[in-house]
């Protein structure tokens, strides 16, 4: 079915050669940084985690977001999600991968990454981490190819992988319990120091998936003739709906206890990224972007108009994603180194370089995210009939 | 044709499943060690102990440096280990370093402490936990505690993930952002050097103990304000000191059981 990836019109072409420039740019600026170290990033001893591991830490949620649309279509037969699924299962398949890359690139020594694997640590998340990402990536390859190889075939998919499914649906929120574990067992960074991470990541993890999905479906109904059903569109909005306003509210729950107990070292991350402290207010600006996105999203959400309405929906899904992005990505990291230990502020800006990096990483996701679409639309409609008759599309 | 690449792809795909499960299950069986050479033995002059300790005593510490010892600790130790002087405190490396109490301190300050410790270094190092949270994150256990109760590092296993580094409460680790080789200062061709991407710290100069001496820091103080011995033994200088005068350690309640002791009174 690969093969299926490699004819298409003038557009496709266009934009995998526009991903490929930014991955040949994203490469580039890596073999930089083989060559000088990561001292080529913004990171410093201080601050000895950045932009990579927020970009990964964000991605892991959108990875394990897919599942919103598998488990309700596998374990309670909710029918609208047919046509969807494949999208939520391709879209773990690239957002894992990103996440794979995002943490080689961080690597100081990426050569000697099996060490991992050499020596196994079972005191060590970050050992489970890099388990559960890898078998959750294999387990979305084997399901999504399989069901749409079948979908191919005309026929339905092979009883064995049914087991593999329902270990897939089971996966995806243990990969984001263990990448939120391996924050919220620290017991020097207090503003990770939490239960609530663990809880937040998943309902972050599943208002950014979907509304990825829906805006990735919904662009593919404008490029490409794929109808996603409006009843599924509507269905995955909900779903963000109550995720992201789940999220927010237990970002409330952290404020009140912050604010109320009055414990200074609860409050001092917040008050950096929010009103910034001691002079230092880098990430304020971002911080209240995401507020305000966020605001946005959800009224665009609950508003039944504005859900059912495309353009509407579209706007709030990137006002969602966004706002996840920015307040699990950088400001989940920078809070957590800063305060440093020792009380101190040292900020943290990406370079250059880095954000290169990032983009080719990102590029390297939305590549696969595109050719692996592109065979399913193209199996779709190879299995289908659809004619166009005087504007209007009529299909068998 | 399709069923013979299939039983070729079937057949690759075992073997090199079969090739990984058999070097982990050799790894996991031989907890990745390597057997020692039957004449291996620590030299007799060695100092053996079960809990490295080391009490910073300020006072002295203060006088020391009133008398221009020219922070003697400090320069022993970074020449010794080969520390590289980087230019960027951003991207510093530190094995030791002063600092002032209220960033030892942050959440037992107040202004009238401060006061009082106005005008008083506090050294900060590793500080060896007994229940270290570093070696507890480590995915490949590069930094480990070994049984004298020393957190040790192996730089040649080290990936250079910086998950030990987001663990440690009190920042004592630093990482090799670049090639340290061409920033030290004066190499000391007893000692290695680290290579860029590997995180580095304090190692208590087992290296040292192994022939009988103490650490660096510990005998380059002409004040002698840095006690270093055994807490498990009950006769050892750090465990008679520990009685009678009053010390701190930093960040207590975090239950790292720091083997770091600061002389307050």
């Amino acid at each position: 079915m690969l093969e299926k990836a490699l004819v298409g019109s003038k557009k496709y072409w266009f934009w995998v050669l526009f991903l490929l420039t930014i991955i040949f740019i994203g490469f580039v600026c890596y073999l930089y940084q083989f060559k000088i170290g990561l001292g080529i990033t913004g990171m410093s001893r201080d601050v000895s985690w950045g932009f990579y591991i927020a970009n990964f830490t964000f991605l892991v949620g959108v990875a394990a977001g897919a599942v919103m649309i598998v488990l309700p279509y596998y374990w309670h037969n909710h029918k609208v999600y047919g046509k969807i699924t494949i999208l939520g299962e391709f879209l773990a398949v690239a957002a894992v991968t990103m996440c794979i890359l995002f943490v080689l690139v961080d690597l100081g020594q990426p050569m000697r990454v099996l060490n991992v694997i050499r020596f196994p640590t079972p005191n060590s998340i970050m050992f489970y981490d890099v388990i559960v990402l890898n078998v959750y990536l294999l387990l979305n390859l084997i399901c999504g190819w399989t069901v749409l190889h079948a979908e191919y075939k005309g026929t339905k998919y092979p009883s064995w992988l049914k087991p593999i499914i329902y270990l897939a649906i089971v996966w995806a929120p243990s990969i984001h319990i263990v990448t939120a574990f391996l924050y919220q067992g620290l017991p020097g960074r207090h503003f990770w120091l939490t239960a609530v991470m663990a809880p937040r990541f998943l309902a972050s993890a599943f208002s950014a998936g979907p509304a990825l999905v829906i805006i990735a479906a919904l662009l593919l109904k404008k490029v490409a003739n794929f109808d996603p059903g409006e009843k599924a569109i509507d269905s995955l909005a909900k779903t963000v709906a109550y995720a992201f306003i789940a999220n927010v509210l237990l970002f409330i729950f952290e404020l009140f206890t912050a604010f109320y107990s009055g414990i200074h070292s609860h409050q001092a991350s917040i008050k950096y990224l929010f009103v910034g402290l001691e002079g230092h207010a880098e990430w304020v600006p971002f911080m209240w972007a995401a507020t305000i996105l966020a605001i946005v999203g959800i009224l665009l959400l609950v508003i039944p108009q504005t859900r059912k309405n495309e353009t509407t929906l579209v706007i709030a899904s990137i006002a969602v994603f966004i706002s996840c992005w920015i307040d699990k990505g950088i400001g989940l990291i920078t809070g957590g180194y800063t305060p440093t230990p020792f009380e101190t502020i040292t900020p943290y800006r990406p370079t250059l370089p880095e954000i290169g990096i990032t983009l080719g990483v990102w590029a390297t996701g939305f590549l696969i995210m595109t050719i692996l679409y592109k065979i399913v639309l193209e199996v779709r409609a190879s299995t289908e009939l659809v004619v166009k008759y005087e504007g209007i599309v009529y299909k068998k | 044709m399709a069923i013979k690449r299939r039983d070729f792809l079937k057949l690759t795909g075992l073997t090199l499943v079969g090739t990984a499960a058999s070097a982990a299950v050799g790894d996991l069986l031989t907890r990745g060690e390597a057997k020692a050479e039957e004449e291996y033995a620590f030299s007799p002059k060695a100092l053996k102990g079960k809990r490295w300790a080391m009490i910073i005593d300020v006072k002295k510490c203060k006088e020391g440096i009133e008398k221009g010892c020219g922070k003697k600790c400090i320069k022993a130790c970074h020449y010794l280990h080969n520390v590289p002087s980087i230019p960027d405190k951003k991207k510093e490396i530190k094995w030791i370093w002063e600092d002032e109490f209220e960033h030892a301190f942050p959440e037992q300050t107040n202004e009238y402490l401060e006061e009082i410790f106005k005008d008083i270094p506090f050294l900060f190092l590793c500080n060896h936990c007994d229940n270290p949270p570093c070696v507890r994150v480590c995915p490949t256990k590069a930094t480990f505690k070994n049984d004298e109760g020393i957190v040790m590092m192996d730089f040649h296993r080290c990936i250079g993930c910086r998950f030990c580094m987001a663990a440690c409460p009190y920042g004592a680790r630093s990482f090799n952002w670049v090639d340290p080789r061409p920033y030290i200062e004066k190499v000391n061709p007893e000692y290695p050097t680290r290579t860029k991407g590997v995180v580095e710290k304090c190692l208590f100069c087992y290296e040292r103990l192994a022939q009988g001496k103490v650490p660096a820091c510990v005998e380059a103080c002409p004040e002698k304000a840095l006690i270093f011995g055994d807490l498990a033994d009950e006769n050892s200088e750090v465990s008679k000191i520990l009685k009678e005068r009053v010390a701190i350690r930093r960040k207590a309640e975090l239950g790292t059981n720091p083997s770091v002791f600061y002389l307050i009174d």
